[in-house]
């Protein structure tokens, strides 16, 4: 087991170290403890509590043993475009200022990573710590020249800000993208993350972004994770939270083979607020794994998360959400809840909340629940002539709706309404 | 013309027969009201009609405009012209009433063959029936009866009723629960829809509905069959003199 652990990590590091440019603006230090990371713990595999479900050893050894890492600089990015966003785009992980959209410089300044001062390098591989996880170490190590995307203080972008990692490739291809948002004091922006594959064969993207929410700032952030069945993805997305910053996240997830989302926000400025929430629908034999860490650090804190999952077929989902509630963390208010509905025997979805309270003044609750269909409420809608897959799909619909309308913006809120439910095929 | 045959219909739910033998005619035109004690069966024949599947008909048949009812889903009784309005309405929390109603409409328009109704006519049908039944403009806009007081679940089934404009409407228990007030909206909107195309039978537990929604036949089920038929005085007689004497008639037929 062991052994074979190290071999496959063994055969990614050379295979990347092979196709990598050298990563000249991750300091030394961090490079050395990340690779270090890496050669002593290996890639998870299942026998790795928080992998438990997601065995991506076995998954990297299966898929990605003999990969081509063959990349194609150029991409036709006029079907991706959008009057929507001001999109920035990642181009097999480099930050390609070409194909991005004219930036409005006195609201956003954007740079590739190669291009920044020492106050801001300071950020990059600080907010997310190689010894979290073993994907940020493997990050860390292999990061393309990605984009530090700064919000000026006090700022409103016009748009919401599109992050699209764009990935064109031959054959079977792994990459590490990665990008910082960082909000300068009083900024609001909208974010929307968004990967397109427009390669041969299977991908596996290793998507990380940083995101720094200075004093009394508001983020507001959509992860579409929708459609691309060959491709396997891991998002770790580190937020970490200023007093009176405002996160919220919605993460949608469908389609893909794989997606693990290691979602962590550090509460780590008082009267800081975070909510997450997220809907996955799995079919065939995908897996889908939610994994989110709210750490609460500071007093008078809120977190608040609502994950909703549909199953199908022989799908594979999983919530496990953790809750940190440090000593010093008094008043904090956490709330939890994650709601799943089966619509096949073979479908599984596992859901574990994970409350760690150390401090003895908050108010903390989780809940959890899986079910089917609820036949009542089919009968009633067929009652009236509607058909049964239309009662289905009006139902799942109708739970969905609780997660898609927690997006703000109503341009966006349509859109992902219309994606998401596009893709969902109800038998 | 005979809308619905119901011959020696008998159904049993979880292996307990409930209905032994039901025998009904209703023409076009008419109003017949089905009246009984708890447990004589009352909503089991509704739910029969209406097609739910816990309910296993072991026995007999039903006729609805020449056609074999029980052969048909539920779906599809609906499109033919069959109405439930339901006892017990059900929340559907995220569906909103327009959506539920829009679809339901333009399903049954595919299976007749029509095209869907067009936007402006169905706001138009929206308006006009919310009207016939008092509904509140902002009750059509929500979800499906969430968070909707027992009144205004019954006034939305006989809104969505008269939305459909179904051939046999069957009303089951719609007076339970309702303040007078709410009744006489009630019988109000069943007494608009009411022509000579189309029929309701009205299952109810006491005559006090009768009094607005008058019948043509009153028929009193009794341990799951219909013990006694007879004209709309026969409810005045059983508000009257309660089911005792019913109970007693039939403890007798039983001890011989």
């Amino acid at each position: 087991m062991i052994a074979e652990k190290t071999a496959t990590t063994q055969i990614l590091l050379d295979s990347l170290s092979r196709s990598s440019a050298k990563v000249p603006f991750i300091n030394n230090e961090i490079l050395a403890r990340a690779l270090a990371y890496l050669e002593n713990k290996g890639i998870p595999g299942k026998s790795h509590e928080e992998y438990k479900y997601c065995n991506m050893e076995a998954i990297l050894r299966r898929e990605f043993s003999n990969c081509k890492q063959k990349s194609i600089q150029q991409a036709e990015t006029s079907a991706f475009r959008s009057p929507l966003y001001l999109t920035i785009v990642l181009l097999n992980g480099r930050y390609a200022p070409d194909l991005s959209d004219a930036i409005p410089s006195d609201v956003v300044d954007v740079k590739a990573f190669s291009a920044l001062g020492p106050n801001e390098l300071a950020h990059l591989a600080y907010i997310a710590r190689v010894e979290q996880d073993a994907f940020i170490a493997l990050n860390t190590a292999f990061t393309g020249d990605g984009a530090y995307i700064k919000v000026k203080s006090k700022k409103t972008p016009a748009k919401p800000i599109r992050v699209l990692n764009l990935l064109g490739h031959e054959g079977d291809y792994i990459l590490n993208s990665r990008y910082v948002l960082h909000l300068e004091e009083g900024a609001l922006a909208e974010l929307v993350e968004e990967q397109r594959f427009t390669g041969t064969g299977k991908v596996f993207s290793n998507l990380l972004s940083e995101r720094l929410l200075e004093r009394n700032t508001k983020l507001r952030a959509v992860h579409l994770q929708i459609g691309f069945p060959d491709s396997y993805t891991v998002n770790s997305t580190q937020a970490l939270l200023a007093p009176q910053s405002e996160y919220t996240c919605c993460t949608f997830s469908s389609g893909a083979q794989l997606i693990r989302n290691n979602h962590n926000v550090v509460l780590g400025g008082k009267e800081s607020a975070a909510h997450l929430y997220g809907l996955f629908y799995g079919k065939n034999n995908q897996l889908i794994d939610n994994h989110t860490l709210m750490d609460h650090q500071v007093p008078d804190c809120q977190s608040n998360e609502l994950y909703k999952g549909i199953g199908d077929d022989k799908s594979t989902a999983v919530f496990n959400g953790k809750i940190y509630v440090r000593k010093d963390a008094q008043k904090t208010n956490a709330y939890q809840s994650s709601k799943n509905i089966l619509l096949s025997d073979e479908a599984g979805i596992n859901a574990k909340p994970q409350l760690e309270i150390y401090a003895n003044d908050v108010k903390c609750s989780h809940g959890t629940s899986t079910g089917r269909i609820d036949e009542t409420a089919l009968f009633y809608l067929r009652s009236r002539g509607i058909s049964e897959q239309s009662a289905r799909k009006l139902l799942l619909q109708a739970f969905a709706q609780e997660v898609i309308d927690s997006i703000e913006s109503e341009a966006i809120r349509n859109l992902v309404g219309e994606q998401f439910m596009e893709h969902l095929h109800v038998v | 013309m005979t809308m619905i045959t119901i011959k020696n219909l008998h159904a049993s739910v979880d292996g307990k027969q409930i209905l032994k033998g039901i025998n009904l005619d209703v023409k076009a035109g008419e109003i017949h009201a089905i009246m009984g004690p708890n447990g004589s069966g009352k909503s089991t024949l509704s739910s029969v009609l209406a097609g739910k599947n816990e309910y296993e008909v072991t026995e007999g048949e039903v006729l609805f405009n020449g056609k074999n009812l029980l052969d048909m889903e539920a779906e599809d009784r609906a499109r033919e012209g069959l109405f439930l309005a339901f006892q017990y309405p059900v929340e559907i929390p995220g569906v909103s009433n327009i959506n539920f109603l829009k679809t339901a409409i333009n399903e049954i328009r595919a299976y007749k063959g029509l095209e869907a109704m067009p936007a402006k006519d169905f706001l138009a049908l929206l308006k006009e029936k919310q009207k016939l039944v008092e509904l509140d403009a902002h009750l059509a806009n929500r979800s499906v009866n969430e968070g909707f007081s027992g009144g205004e679940k019954k006034r939305n089934e006989i809104f969505q009723m008269a939305m459909l404009e179904p051939k046999l409407a069957i009303l089951d228990e719609t007076d339970s629960g309702l303040d007078i007030d709410a009744l006489k909206i009630v019988a109000r909107g069943v007494n608009a829809l009411r022509n000579k195309e189309n029929a309701f039978l009205v299952i109810t537990h006491y005559q006090r509905l009768l009094d607005y929604i008058v019948p043509d036949f009153v028929h009193i089920l009794y341990n799951g069959r219909i013990v006694k038929s007879g004209g709309k005085e026969l409810a005045l007689e059983l508000e009257a003199k309660g089911y005792d004497e019913i109970k007693k008639q039939f403890e007798k037929e039983q001890a011989l």
